[in-house]
């Protein structure tokens, strides 16, 4: 029971009463574009579903300053994006890498659509041979 | 008083809910009328139960009653009126018995509904429905009474979230619920059908208007939590992607299909096991959603306070209600065949097509909400799946799927008589493609590769839409409200499909830091930073900023967007100051005092944004106007009979 | 085999991956730490206790010790503090706090005020070695081996109880292991 209250009470104190309104202005226009985009996809390690840039905490804050640093020192994006990885683990990236065990998650929109095209092949196929043999009428309402 | 009255109230419509179940399903069984004839009663009487139990819930709150733990939780004196009602479904047992309340007015309505059915087909799936209310009703009576005193009082109460202070979400739960709850009597429809081994297209005339009304109200609970969470979330975004609105989108996304693949079962008796699974699924995805949402397996900006033993609760009743179903399904479905057949580009096949790319599109987003926690039923470590993984994922198989929708509305049931089609659908196509292209480079800028596609693809359904409703106006045909309403439909559909394409592409955002009396440009707005007063609300106090914006250097539009401070809630929330000007909404959100007279400021363009909320309602419109035709008025109750002669509608005896 | 079945497993694949949420849910708010039994980041910042000194993290090399994250700001860290304050009597492992964007005085005053159970005092007012650590939020607590090596991660306010259970058995071992090697005798785990 108690624990039940702690985690509703921790709930409670993590939704996201508000949101970071952040004045970051970079020297290029480039960069100030990768700062907005990696800010975005980095998941807020203290709220629950928002992204860094949104995020009003002071970690979220903190991390912001980072990702800005580390831009104008030059750093790539896969630079920023390890150095958080390293800290923080996967779960930091609200877009999961392209990794070996991660492959399962981005090739399911493709399988699933070549798999779907099978069904849809086979069954299209099996249905046109029986139109020859189906005699029974339409509703009127139906034929154009 | 009352609140034990309630309790006492939700107790006896449990029991009723149970008559109802056993009767309902044990009647038509062993053959007994008069077991079938207590029914009805009983879902009447557990409908006035729960809507007691409501009643007083919510007299609780009016009057303020903080001897009630969810009154003191959820309320406070200095809450307006308005929100004392809606503080009634504010939080998880509320909005549960809200639930229950909607799914007995659903069963009450099919009660009357039904007395064009055969008797013991009604009773079966009068019976299903009590099952399911039997399943929330002990759900809320075991880990989730409302009722529950608190002893002693207090003074006063917690207040409700500010969130939830709003209009919007006053009616967005129960919008989301009738949905759900609906898609409980297509479900219904399909377990009854199994029980009784006999689903015709009888039967998917009468589970159609019924499924599209509950996709109507599902279609306008999404818009409005999408509205919400725009402008009280403050940061300006209309889709986050987030677990609960993923949870939300599953169910709508079956139901899609389920009313495609109905159409189909009704006019031509084939993908009648498909449309069984499909009603299965909907009404499974809308349980789901209740488990996300409520066990604290996933959090979200939208999930209610966690608990555990809720989520045991609901995972076995998913796997009593779904497992049996499917078991049913396993067991009754292989008996199901149809002899009918359909050319190469004929309806049957477009149908077909949108129905595997929506069931891929819901595939994916089940997948990507789900993929931490099979991650960690793996032992792998913890990942984070968000905006960057769903957009183009969702994309793959829903760029085909409005590509087909053309086709499908042209094409002819059972003949695939594509090339006579085959001059309207350059036509059409061709004149998309240029206003598509004139939208996303003459209009505005900063089309990306997407911007011409999404405006052609948008366009091309609205023009071919419009095709056969205006021919048969022309040859002074009568026009049923089943294409009336599809047109309008498919119409909400390009619209979305248009302001989506459209906010995608050219919102222009940008967070700045204004000192009074400073400006910012945006192309042909500027944005004047006038004022700041403090302003006092009933319940909360803060400040209030006045912006100008102007357009070509006139004025246009005065916003006000504020930060409020609840006393009660010890929060602070932002309240967006957004206008419109030619499409276009303008939202100015206050953030912080960055010292020395600068406050950081977000200033947000998003173009066409009040046409994607207004397209689910224009969905919804045209769905109840289809759901409202007369034919399924007059389904004859003979029409269940086995006619001879029908391809397969009656499945044999028993099954081995 | 009846191709009707797959519903039904698929359905009950999902209802696993459902019941393992269901049992991890509780800890489904906590972001678990990618530098448990990883090194220790390096830090070198300004000391608050002696101001103009610095403190950096090659000191405290060879001994285990405590990092704890804290701020004036923190109001958990204010119901934590007196746990701190009874560690500190205990005496077991010097408790290095690191005081995360706050300001300088009033970090003293609190300090004054509560009493200081920390040897030493690292200002991060950039959160440079909270990022380092990988800390969520404050208070957090690390528990840092004599061989450097980060063996635990408390989040949020500690408690004597997670320190009993959590912190003293890793301590303990810890020393063991260390004095062993130290003496190479007495093979074998006590």
């Amino acid at each position: 029971m108690m624990r039940t209250f702690i985690v509703a009470l921790l709930l409670v104190l993590l939704a996201p009463a508000c949101f970071a309104i952040d004045p970051t202005t970079l020297p290029d226009p480039v960069l100030q574009e990768r700062y907005s985009r990696l800010t975005h996809e980095f998941r807020c390690v203290k709220c629950v579903q928002q992204t860094v840039a949104d995020s009003p905490g002071e970690v979220s804050e903190d991390l912001r300053r980072q990702v800005r640093e580390m831009l104008l020192a030059g750093k790539t994006d896969d630079e920023i994006r390890d150095f958080m990885v390293a800290r923080y683990g996967e779960f930091i990236l609200f877009k999961p890498r392209y990794s070996a065990r991660n492959m399962w998650l981005w090739l399911l929109p493709s399988v699933l659509l070549i798999a779907g095209g099978i069904i849809a092949f086979r069954i299209v196929r099996q249905r046109s041979a029986l139109v020859a043999q189906d005699d029974e009428p339409i509703d009127e309402d139906i034929v154009r | 008083m009352l609140p034990e009255l309630g309790h006492f109230a939700l107790i006896l419509a449990l029991l009723l809910a149970a008559v109802q179940t056993f009767f309902g399903i044990a009647g038509p069984h062993f053959g007994r009328e008069r077991w079938i004839a207590a029914v009805r009663p009983a879902v009447a009487g557990q409908f006035v139960m729960v809507a007691t139990a409501f009643g007083c819930l919510m007299a609780s709150f009016i009057t303020l009653d903080f001897s009630v733990r969810y009154v003191a939780e959820n309320s406070n004196s200095a809450l307006p009126i308005i929100y004392r009602i809606s503080a009634v479904w504010g939080a998880h047992e509320g909005s549960l018995l809200l639930w229950i309340l909607l799914l007995a007015a659903w069963t009450l309505a099919v009660a009357f509904g039904l007395s064009r059915l055969p008797e013991k087909f009604g009773a079966r799936v009068l019976g299903v429905l009590g099952f399911v209310s039997v399943g929330f009703l002990l759900f809320t009576l075991a880990t989730s009474n409302p009722f529950l005193r608190l002893n002693p009082a207090v003074p006063d109460g917690r207040d409700l979230n500010p969130l939830l202070q709003d209009p919007a979400l006053a009616y967005h739960p129960p919008m989301l619920y009738m949905g759900y709850v609906g898609f409980a009597v297509a479900f219904a429809f399909a377990c009854a059908a199994m029980l009784e081994g006999r689903m015709d297209q009888a039967w998917a005339r009468w589970t159609r208007p019924w499924t599209t009304a509950a996709w109507c109200f599902l279609s306008m609970g999404i818009a409005l939590g999408s509205w919400w969470a725009y402008y009280e979330l403050g940061w300006g975004g209309y889709w986050f992607w987030d677990p609960v609105e993923n949870a939300s989108f599953m169910p709508w996304l079956a139901g899609t299909a389920l009313i495609h693949s109905l159409a189909v079962t009704d006019k031509r008796g084939l993908f009648k096991s498909w449309t069984l699974l499909l009603a299965i699924i909907a009404f499974s995805l809308s349980l789901l959603g209740t488990f996300l949402v409520r066990s604290g397996v996933i959090t979200s900006v939208h999930s209610f306070a966690a608990d555990p033993a809720r989520g045991v609760f609901i995972l076995t009743f998913l796997v009593i209600i779904i497992g049996g179903a499917l078991s049913l399904y396993a067991w009754r479905a292989p008996l199901l065949k149809s002899q009918a057949g359909f050319e190469f580009g004929s309806r049957e096949m477009f149908l077909l097509f949108n129905n595997i790319l929506l069931v891929v599109a819901l595939a994916v987003v089940l997948g990507g909400t789900l993929a931490p926690l099979i991650v960690e039923t793996l032992g792998m470590p913890t990942l984070s799946v968000g905006t960057p993984y769903f957009e183009p994922s969702f994309l793959t198989p829903i760029l085909p799927l409005l590509a087909l929708v053309a086709f499908g509305i042209v094409a002819s049931w059972k003949r695939g008589r594509l090339a006579a089609h085959k001059r309207p659908l350059l036509v059409t196509f061709g004149v998309s493609l240029v206003l598509g292209l004139a939208l996303a480079f003459g209009v505005y800028s900063g089309a990306t590769v997407l911007t011409p596609v999404g405006f052609t693809l948008g366009l091309w359904i609205i023009l071919t839409s419009l095709l056969d409703p205006v021919d048969r106006w022309r040859r002074k045909l009568t026009l049923s409200r089943s294409i009336v309403g599809m047109t309008i439909a498919h119409l909400g559909l390009a619209m979305a499909v248009i302001g989506i394409t459209a906010v995608e592409s050219f919102t222009q955002e940008r967070d700045i830091a204004l000192a009074q009396g400073e400006s910012a440009t945006f192309g042909r707005y500027e944005v004047r930073f006038d004022k700041l007063a403090d302003v006092e609300g009933p319940n909360y106090g803060g400040v209030r900023g006045e912006f100008n914006v102007l357009y070509d250097g006139r004025p246009l539009m005065t916003l006000h967007p504020e930060k409020r401070n609840y006393w009660v809630q010890r929060s602070v929330q932002t309240e967006a100051g957004i206008g419109s000007h030619r499409g276009t909404n303008i939202l100015i959100a206050l953030g912080e005092d960055l010292q020395g007279g600068k406050w950081s400021v977000r200033v947000q363009l998003r173009p066409l944004v009040n046409y994607v909320w207004l397209a689910a309602f224009v969905m919804a419109l045209g769905g109840f106007i289809a759901a409202t035709d007369k034919r399924y008025r007059t389904v004859k109750s003979e029409a269940t009979e086995p006619a001879p002669g029908t391809a397969g509608g009656v499945l044999e005896g028993k099954a081995g | 085999m009846n191709k009707f079945i797959i519903p039904l497993i698929a359905f009950a694949l999902l209802v696993v991956v459902l019941a393992v949420g269901v049992k991890h849910s509780p800890e489904n708010t906590i972001v678990p730490s990618a530098l448990v039994g990883h090194p220790a980041p390096e830090f070198n910042l300004p000391e608050l206790l002696e101001p103009g000194t610095t403190v950096s993290s090659s000191e405290l090399k060879g001994k285990p010790y405590v990092i704890n994250v804290w701020a004036t700001w923190c109001v958990t860290c204010r119901i934590e503090h007196p746990v701190l304050v009874q560690l500190k009597q205990l005496g077991q492992v010097p408790i290095i706090g690191i005081n995360w964007r706050d300001e300088d005085d009033l970090a003293r005053q609190w300090l004054a005020e509560f009493g200081n159970p920390y040897t030493h005092v690292p200002v991060d007012k950039e959160g440079r070695a909270i990022i380092d650590l990988g800390v969520t939020g404050a208070p957090e607590t690390f528990l840092v081996n004599s061989k450097g090596i980060i063996v635990h991660r408390h989040v949020g306010a500690l408690s004597l109880e997670a320190w009993k259970k959590d912190f003293e058995p890793l301590i303990r071992a810890d020393l063991g292991t260390a004095a062993n090697a130290a003496g190479s005798a007495a093979p074998g785990p006590t």
